[in-house]
């Protein structure tokens, strides 16, 4: 697609001048955290270094954490420090952890990460199923149908869908339980047996041959796919079923019809590729949405993930577990947009750079 | 007189256009619904004493003070349910005032000072809209409901914070769409022409700029309204927003988040702020279909 010279001159040009901005925006990023966090004041940030209530005992100890940790330094210096930590990997303690902010980030990372993986698949692929499907049929009770259904997941909160998700399937039903795994499952993944090697339990149970313990993480799996899985589809079956139309009105499409080719062809070939380009750009945000979604997610759910983490983080106002989280989650959405941003410059050159 | 005729004109090919369309009309219908809603809170859920009535209290069940905290199910004396002894009806109504007090509030805050940021950075370009956009980008670069979470962390509970924290992290997406249209307008002839007349900057924003590229900011607030209430519930059901016993959509939901593996107890809890949330986003998001028709140049001809 890239045949001109210039084109790909500026193409270049364009991608490094993202990738040169893309330090200075995580940069800044780390800064306005830091700068929320350090608005409270040197009283309120010792609760944040003192591991435990025995530390503050002695009179001057306060005073004493202050000078130490220089508390009661201006922001630059605090922020230079601080920022010295994190690039050795040094995030602080969690209160809520009960350990280093990057370890209790670390091992809750594979309990969204699975979630994350087993939601993003059928959302995308059954999110634009149904969009070419409603537009393809545009104006017949296919396309109604399939609106009003988006039309509603479009305006139900993820939480109030969630909790009616868990009254249907596990209070009246009692198929889908909420948590990780039972009981049993738990017993066994911290036998000393248990050969964990993913540390997604629906692979780790195959591995180890474990029929029940596979069946078990689904049956705990399923309820936050379905809420997660429904509001999504109601978005990228929407952008979906709008590019359709608006595709399908352009002259090629026209011409390629007065062509004499088939239905199929023209959808296939010449309306489903062009279509696809919003899509793409919205999908890359969508994926990190849905991992901030799994804030409310796993807590309905209560999935020992890290969105659960970040929300028991953010009520106990444990400051530095909710800095990690945010600086974690806002890594992957800048690199994701640039990732999107790259791709959507490369499919169509015109977009970005003229 | 031609102006006032044209004005005319102009309003009445607006009301054809909602008229004409069903799914305008059920959101206009649906907004109207909720405004009176709120308006007659008085009388739809009236306030036992005279302070606070946002601030819910204890209800009383068969004219006895509750004791326990169990939810008991809706009956003709309360019919959504009581939960955490507070009676859900009450807290629903009132709650559509809470809703939109801060969808308001919020949006045209944050709208405000999109505007602004856009503007600056569109009209004058260069390094300023370099600096400036670049910091709209750290901003857009953490998740909206974790940024808020963060936010009201530090501010501490209460609604007022709510609204602080959404419209810190609420007026980026206006200031981009605003500098892209100024960015398009400015190379029009009758914007150069001003310039060319010598007539100062900030005239020429206000004056000639923005009353052309404020419809999409219109149409985007009513599309935002929704997500807005819906974000400030979640922080309440979380636990980090209204305080306690505020009358909040959220706040009621987050009730139910005791009793979550017997949710068939609570079910009132859930299913009838669940319902008002979803009709008042949806009407939002129908009027702002509707206003983004009705503005579309595109679509007008």
């Amino acid at each position: 697609m890239v045949d001109n010279e210039e084109v790909r001159y500026k193409l270049t040009a364009y991608i490094i001048r993202r990738l040169l901005i893309l330090p200075l925006i995580l940069l800044g990023v780390t800064f306005m955290i830091f700068a929320m966090i350090w608005s409270l004041g040197p009283e309120r940030l010792i609760g944040t270094y003192v591991k435990s209530p025995e530390a503050l005992k002695s009179e001057s100890a306060e005073q004493r954490i202050i000078e130490k940790y220089g508390l009661d330094q201006p922001l630059p210096v605090q922020y230079a420090k601080w920022l010295g930590n994190v690039f050795q990997g040094d995030f602080g303690y969690s209160n809520v952890g009960r350990t280093g902010v990057r370890e209790a980030i670390t091992s809750r990372l594979p309990y969204t990460a699975e979630l994350a993986m087993y939601s993003i698949i059928p959302v995308i692929i059954v999110g634009i199923w149904l969009g070419v499907i409603a537009g393809k049929n545009h104006n017949r009770w296919k396309d109604h149908s399939i609106r009003i259904f988006a039309i509603i997941g479009w305006s139900l909160p993820d939480y109030v869908f969630g909790l009616l998700v868990l009254l249907v399937f596990y209070s009246w039903l009692g198929w889908f339980p909420p948590g990780y795994l039972s009981q049993d499952g738990l017993a066994a993944l911290r036998s000393e047996t248990w050969n964990s090697v993913t540390k997604f339990a629906t692979i780790d149970s195959i591995i180890n041959w474990r029929w029940d313990i596979f069946v078990d993480a689904i049956r705990h799996l399923v309820g936050p796919i379905i809420t997660i899985s429904y509001l999504w589809w109601a978005f990228l079956l929407r952008i979906t079923r709008s590019s359709m139309l608006e595709v399908m009105r352009k002259d090629y499409v026209r011409t390629a019809r007065a062509k004499g080719l088939s239905e199929k062809v023209v959808i296939n070939k010449h309306v489903k590729r062009n279509a696809m380009i919003p899509v793409v750009t919205v999908a890359g945000g969508m994926i990190v949405q849905l991992l901030a979604g799994t804030v409310i997610v796993e807590t309905i759910f209560s999935r020992p993930g890290l969105g659960n983490f970040t929300a028991m983080a953010a009520v106990q106002l444990d400051y530095f577990s909710i800095i990690g989280s945010a600086l974690f989650f806002s890594t992957i959405l800048i690199v994701a947009n640039l990732l999107v941003d790259i791709s959507y410059a490369l499919i169509d050159p015109r977009i970005r750079l003229s | 007189m031609h102006m006032k005729q044209k004005n005319n004109t102009e309003f009445k090919r607006v009301m054809r256009k909602i008229l004409k369309n069903p799914s305008a009309m059920l959101g206009f219908f649906l907004l109207i619904f909720f405004v009176i809603i709120a308006i007659f809170a008085p009388l739809l859920a009236p306030v036992e004493g005279d302070d606070n009535p946002y601030q819910m209290k204890p209800t009383k069940y068969n004219g006895k003070m509750l004791w326990k905290s169990t939810p008991i199910a809706p009956d003709p004396e309360h019919p959504f349910g009581i939960i955490g002894k507070y009676d859900v009806w009450y807290g629903v109504v009132w709650g559509t005032r809470s809703a939109f007090k801060i969808g308001l509030i919020v949006s045209i805050i944050s709208s405000f000072i999109g505007i602004l940021i856009g503007s600056i950075a569109g009209y004058f370009g260069g390094m300023i809209d370099e600096i400036l956009m670049r910091i709209t980008d750290v901003f857009m670069s953490i998740p909206f409901l974790v940024a808020a979470m963060i936010m009201t962390t530090i501010l501490g509970k209460g609604l007022d914070k709510v609204t602080i924290a959404l419209i810190i992290f609420g007026w980026m997406q206006v200031a981009r769409l605003i500098r892209g249209n100024i960015l398009q307008a400015k190379e029009e002839q009758y914007v150069l022409a001003a310039k060319a007349l010598g007539i100062n900057s900030t005239k020429i924003i206000v004056k000639h700029l923005l009353p052309n590229t404020i419809f999409p900011v219109v149409v985007q607030m009513s599309m935002r309204m929704g997500s807005l209430v819906i974000t400030a519930a979640a922080l309440s059901f979380l636990g980090v927003g209204a305080e306690m016993g505020y009358a909040d959509w959220g706040t009621i939901l987050s009730y139910s988040r005791n009793y979550m593996l017997e949710l068939n107890r609570s079910w009132f809890a859930v299913v009838f702020p669940g319902i008002a949330m979803v009709l008042f986003v949806l009407a939002w998001n129908l009027v702002g279909d509707a206003l983004r028709d009705i503005f579309d140049p595109k679509m007008r001809a």
